[in-house]
């Protein structure tokens, strides 16, 4: 069978998996709606949470952007797990114990106030359309590059699978399907990492491959490490030090303890938490996500550096047209681009970028064919010896091509890209649907409907959600790519401090939880603003404040909402006495009932 | 007497929260950024030891913290009469 056939059969098997789940888990409540009745097991909620956690970007991108710069990529591989031990330890368990719905409905209860809930809302909103948008496009192309449909088509074919169980099932339906999906994106990622890391260093598991000897080309032990080869390839073509990094230390301070508290503060990962049945589930459940995030997290930086390996050793110093088969398919693509400035008819990897920008062709191979047979480019080349382009993103989609696996695995690939972009695009969109419908209706505008209708009310803003989110996805605005460091930052500088506060400071009031929200929030996104947007050419190191880069920026808004929120309720009315029994009650697992009778 | 044993229990519970936020510090912002360089002079296995606490040995530390506060928790939750069902 070719593979065309395979990855037709895997991802249409992966979609009628799903869809078969979500007919079986319908959802019958407003409870099942929002946080799936209440009684997921703590594995599956791991598992979803694992799933919704992990986007098209860590299962495709992740282990390119690590290939590429080495130990510089660690901060995300920190910043994206550490955040589970905040949430075990200072959020979820007490959240779960205070019971209801989403993030907007503790803020709002716990600061009694409507204006608290209707920020809350608006950041929910905000972080995840931004967030939701990237999905759509990456299902998109995984279909474009493995089905030879549109990526357009690809949208529209993501958004009817969604559509389809987010809107029947709700969190119940999502839930489920995510597990299923987590499954299918970890198969999908470990099959090509355990045969790369067999095949270079003949260890079975990646994370003890990747500090071991490479095998030479006889099969037996040629004594140097993995790593220090890696180091010295690299340092010979000029590149800096695979395991040393290259940015101030004080930024990627910064930048790891925004992800970590952002990752804390990402309503779509904390109403994974009201979904299980007990507090001590909470807690557990959170070192459960952790460990089936961690089995990807600990594999990527060693595909990192195989394919890192990999690729130099197959690629740099070759003809041109010796190359293999997959360069020749990705170049169609337009994923790679070369020009050969020296006129060797070989291709040199060196450090710096071959030309100005992304690869523009002349038009296709057949058009603009150069004197090898590549692809003509109209890019202006740079002056120095580096003459190929390889985006990063090829990494984990042509690994099983360049390592020369089976089809099948390249296929499984296929479908684990698709269950990733999708799963966390379901997550965010029942988060959005439900801050519409149960904190903005319910809560706030119309208290009088009854279940039926607001749950008519959930399914039918999950449908304009993902209408729009769609939409975002066909018509991708130019600064999706950018917008990244909007979600963390702003989830670090705006939900975090304040839920945190919630719990551990019982004097915390609302006007100090709204001062400090508000000035959070509008100096992150002034900050992100100013840099991405208004004077991008500013956006280097000696204009940062204190040296913080945008990525970074959202640990400095935290901060400043700590500092506003302390300040402004020392001088305010302490919070009345009923709102100091509620924080009493959610500190103390057992039963509402029995915590408040004193 | 209940709001005593409440407060006992809470103060416990932080007691166990700061121990484990020292080390969640410790390991990533610590072995993993700002030592990373003293401690890449020495070798573990193939790897150079900051390089290997940034890319592996934090995150097996982040999972061996949640599941041991778990753990502890549902002892505390015990202990001071708190636990659920």
């Amino acid at each position: 069978m070719d593979i065309q056939t395979l990855t037709y059969l895997f991802v249409g098997g992966s979609f009628a998996l799903y869809i078969g789940i979500a007919i079986w888990s319908r959802a019958g409540s407003t409870k099942d709606f929002y946080v799936a009745g209440g009684g997921v097991s703590p594995i599956a909620n791991g598992a979803a949470t694992a799933a919704d956690w992990m986007s098209a970007a860590s299962f495709i991108s992740m282990a390119g952007i690590i290939a590429y710069s080495g130990y510089d990529a660690s901060v995300y591989l920190m910043g994206w797990t550490g955040g589970y031990v905040l949430l075990a330890m200072l959020l979820a368990p007490y959240l779960r114990k205070f019971g209801k719905f989403t993030v907007p409905d503790f803020i709002g209860d716990r600061y009694y106030s409507n204006v608290a809930r209707t920020v809350a809302v608006i950041c929910v909103i905000f972080v995840s359309f931004t967030y939701v948008a990237g999905q759509m496009r990456g299902t998109g192309i995984v279909f474009a590059r493995f089905l030879e449909v549109d990526v357009n088509v690809g949208v529209v074919i993501g958004m009817a699978i969604v559509f389809f169980y987010a809107v029947l099932g709700g969190m119940k339906g999502i839930t489920y399907t995510q597990v299923a999906q987590y499954c299918v994106l970890i198969f999908a990622f470990l099959v090509p990492a355990v045969f790369l890391s067999i095949m270079m260093t003949g260890h079975v598991l990646p994370q003890t491959g990747f500090g071991a000897t490479v095998l030479d080309s006889a099969g037996g032990d040629s004594g140097v490490y993995l790593l220090q080869k890696l180091d010295q390839v690299v340092t010979d073509l000029g590149f800096t030090e695979y395991t040393e990094g290259s940015k101030s230390t004080i930024d990627v301070f910064f930048i790891a303890a925004a992800l970590m508290c952002g990752t804390a503060g990402l309503p779509h990962v904390i109403v994974r938490f009201f979904t299980v049945p007990r507090v001590k589930d909470a807690r557990i459940s959170a070192g459960w996500a952790l460990f089936f995030i961690a089995l990807l997290y600990t594999s990527a930086p060693a595909v990192g550096a195989f394919a890192r390996l990999n690729l130099i050793d197959t690629v740099n110093e070759t003809q041109y047209t010796e190359l293999p088969e997959w360069f020749y398919n990705w170049e169609n693509s337009g994923l790679i681009g070369w020009v050969d400035k020296n006129g060797d008819g070989a291709v040199q990897m060196r450090a710096g970028a071959p030309f100005e920008g992304k690869p523009t062709y002349a038009g296709s191979r057949e058009e603009a064919k150069g004197s090898y047979g590549e692809r003509v480019l109209t890019n202006a080349p740079t002056d120095n010896t580096s003459e190929v382009y390889i985006d990063r993103d090829i990494i984990v989609l042509a690994n099983p091509e360049i390592g020369n696996l089976p089809g099948w695995v390249i296929a499984l690939v296929a479908a684990g890209g698709v269950a990733a972009a999708l799963s966390t695009a379901a997550g965010l969109l029942l988060v959005i649907s439900s801050a519409i419908s149960h904190d903005l209706l319910k809560k706030t505008l119309m208290p009088d409907i009854s279940e039926k209708q607001e749950l008519l009310a959930a399914r039918g803003a999950a449908v304009v959600a993902i209408v729009i989110a769609g939409y975002f996805g066909i018509n991708p605005p130019g600064f999706v790519a950018q917008v990244v460091a909007f979600a963390f930052g702003l989830a670090a500088a705006s939900f975090f401090p304040v839920i945190l506060m919630g719990i551990f400071y019982k004097r915390m009031n609302k006007e100090g939880a709204i001062a400090g929200m508000l000035v959070g929030l509008v100096f992150t996104f002034s900050y992100i603003v100013f840099f991405k947007f208004i004077s991008p050419e500013l956006n280097t190191a000696e204009h940062w404040w204190l040296g913080v880069s945008p990525e970074g920026i959202g640990t400095l808004g935290m901060v400043l909402n700590f500092v506003v929120a302390f300040s402004v309720s020392r001088v305010t009315a302490p919070p009345p006495e009923h709102i100091q029994h509620i924080v009493e009650d959610i500190r103390i697992p057992r039963g509402a009932g029995e915590a408040s009778a004193h | 007497m209940k709001e005593e044993n409440a407060r006992a229990y809470w103060a416990a519970n932080l007691r166990l929260i700061f121990t484990y936020v020292a080390i969640w510090f410790v390991v990533s912002y610590g072995c993993g950024i700002l030592l990373v360089d003293e401690l890449n002079q020495i070798q573990f296995f193939g790897f150079k030891l900051g390089f290997w606490f940034a890319q592996q040995g934090a995150i097996y530390v982040f999972l061996v913290l949640i599941i041991k506060y778990a753990h502890s928790m549902n002892k505390l939750d015990r202990k001071f009469d708190v636990h659920e069902d």
